[in-house]
């Protein structure tokens, strides 16, 4: 199983990142000797073993549903890069 | 070498030091260091300062917290409000938190300080500290090496004196694979057992917060105010503290330490590897029952470590779109929405947080998930359990820290050889467990190195009992 330039576009294009041509290169050599490394992990048998999902087994825990303002409208629109007093603008997407 | 709190703390008290000259010492030191170590991004001197003399009035009243005389810095990687927000990386610049991080309410209503925000691997990837949009940190102990990563200048901070503590941050080790590299002590306890509210993701079944310091005792100050449940945060875990202050000066206890072969493979430094050996024949005069155990498993460590931390990794560092916060970038040739996020992260991430967010991605990609993700999950029980097993038998598990010394800045350009630095450390948090690392010993090329303890979860007291007789051992 290795890398090819394809999938290194197609996985680029799936984390919305752009890499060009001689980028691709490198993280295909990237990708597949750490890829490589990880297939030491074929080695062992773990049909019976189950996936160990939550380190802790502790129960979940649920808050009673009472609407809070942990953070004010005008917080929570600080730090947008773009903004009117209400909401978070982004470019047109419907056409 | 450095001072503990603790006795800053006593010296307060019999009124030899005032809290103004305390700060003012430590800023004086960041004032003449800070430009060659880049250990801090941002220095928060005014608002130490007035804190200082506010705190000071409260110690004579007799009325001040329990950490009053901790000065400390804070990783890049904790809502502090009102002060920036950035992970080492660009797409953050300009961001400032609106609100602050539940360790950091703990800490200044105890009456820390904090006194800047330290450098960082960006989001807390790499083992080095040289994967920042601010450029490296350098090790104060010797400005040609790394302080390691990815807490490495939280680390640099406590050696270079710009302050007596910090809080890092622990995925695979990075609070003590720094601590190792600069005679510094890092505590990673039990996952869930510090509220995360305020720390920005990076592998969630992973990430612990990481109180740093000169001394054992430092850390089970800091571990007692940072201990306990949260409601705004679930995985905080509802087990009561522990009396970590008391668990220190505990008298003499003989414990049963187990040392794991595995730790002691071909990857190991000959010196450290000595010295280790030596300290296994101290523990044994001080009357610990020393036990060989097998955690035959821990080979699998690093590729299972790599798997899972890229595939929580890609998963949570899709928020940063450009969107609610961040630094937006629109390309020139487009208008559209998806070229908006493509822009804005592939400007605003560096090369590893790319290479790990990518790695991630094809982990869990159709097709593979289950040939990776999956597999991995499965050897990581078995690796919980080989701990499991081990901690029937034995109370703590004693091994070097780290496989090497710091290393030179530059030297390890491949990644894999950077992962490899993880190897002894990242198996506590694939099992969830806690673990310390405290100095050891310097090796011939100037550089210290530490050793680490391992305990199962929730056995913080245990642990830091056992480190801080260890700690008294190695340092007379």
């Amino acid at each position: 199983m290795s890398v090819s330039i394809d999938d290194v576009h197609y996985i680029a294009e799936l984390a919305r990142l752009r890499v060009n041509e001689s980028e691709a290169e490198a993280i295909q050599k990237d990708l597949n000797q750490i890829l490589g490394y990880m297939q030491k992990l074929e080695e062992l048998d773990t049909t019976n073993v189950e996936p160990l999902e939550h380190v802790l087994e502790m129960e979940f825990r649920t808050r009673k549903d009472e609407p809070k303002e942990p953070l004010s409208h005008e917080d929570a629109m600080k730090n947008a890069p773009d903004a009117d007093s209400d909401y978070f603008r982004v470019p047109k997407v419907i056409e | 070498m450095y001072t503990s709190i603790l006795k800053i703390q006593n010296a307060l008290i019999k009124k030899t030091l005032s809290l103004p000259e305390l700060v003012k010492g430590y800023l004086g030191k960041i004032e003449s260091h800070n430009g060659d170590l880049n250990i801090l991004i941002e220095v928060q001197a005014d608002e130490a300062i007035s804190r200082a003399e506010e705190i000071q009035l409260k110690i004579n009243q007799g009325k001040a917290g329990a950490l009053a005389g901790c000065i400390l810095s804070l990783k890049d990687v904790y809502a502090q409000k009102n002060h920036p927000l950035t992970c080492g990386s660009s797409i953050l610049k300009g961001l400032t938190s609106v609100y602050d991080a539940e360790i950091v309410d703990r800490l200044t209503s105890q009456d820390a300080i904090i006194i800047g925000r330290a450098n960082m691997d960006e989001f807390a990837m790499g083992s080095s500290n040289e994967h920042s949009v601010y450029g490296p940190t350098r090790n104060p102990l010797n400005p040609d090496y790394v302080p390691g990563g990815s807490s490495g200048a939280s680390a640099a901070s406590i050696a270079a004196q710009f302050c007596n503590a910090s809080i890092g941050s622990d995925t695979g080790g990075s609070v003590r694979q720094p601590a190792s590299y600069t005679e510094t002590v890092g505590l990673k306890p039990t996952y869930g057992r510090i509220s995360r509210h305020g720390l920005v993701a990076y592998a969630s079944s992973f990430d612990s917060v990481g109180p740093m310091g000169s001394s054992v005792s430092d850390v089970a100050q800091l571990l007692q105010v940072l201990a306990g449940e949260d409601e705004k945060d679930n995985s905080s875990s509802s087990n009561p503290p522990g009396d970590y202050v008391t668990a220190v000066t505990q008298e003499h206890r003989s414990f049963t330490i187990g040392i794991p072969s595995e730790y002691f493979s071909d990857g190991l430094d000959p010196e450290i590897h000595r010295k280790v050996d030596e300290i296994i024949q101290i523990a044994e005069k001080e009357g610990h029952l020393l036990k060989k155990v097998s955690l035959p498993y821990t080979q699998y460590g690093l590729a299972t470590y790599y798997i899972l931390a890229t595939a929580e990794a890609s998963s949570n560092l899709a928020r940063y779109d450009g969107i609610r916060f961040g630094n937006r970038k629109m390309p020139t040739d487009s208008t559209s929405l998806r070229d908006l996020y493509i822009e804005t992260r592939t400007q605003g991430f560096g090369d590893e947080v790319k290479r790990r967010i990518l790695l991630g991605t094809y982990v869990l990609s159709k097709g593979y998930y289950d040939s990776y993700y999956g597999k991995a999950q499965k050897v990581r029980r078995l690796i919980r359990e080989d701990f499991l097993r081990a901690f029937e038998s034995v109370d703590i598990l004693l091994s070097p820290a780290t496989p090497t010394t710091a290393f030179k800045l530059g030297e390890k350009a491949d990644p894999l050889s950077m992962y490899l630095n993880d190897v002894y450390t990242l198996p506590a948090n694939l099992a969830g467990i806690c673990a310390i690392s405290i100095p050891a010993g310097k090796h011939s090329n100037g550089m210290p190195f530490g050793i680490q303890f391992q305990a199962g979860s929730f056995q913080e007291e245990k642990l830091l009992h056992c480190a801080a007789q260890f700690e008294r051992y190695l340092n007379h």
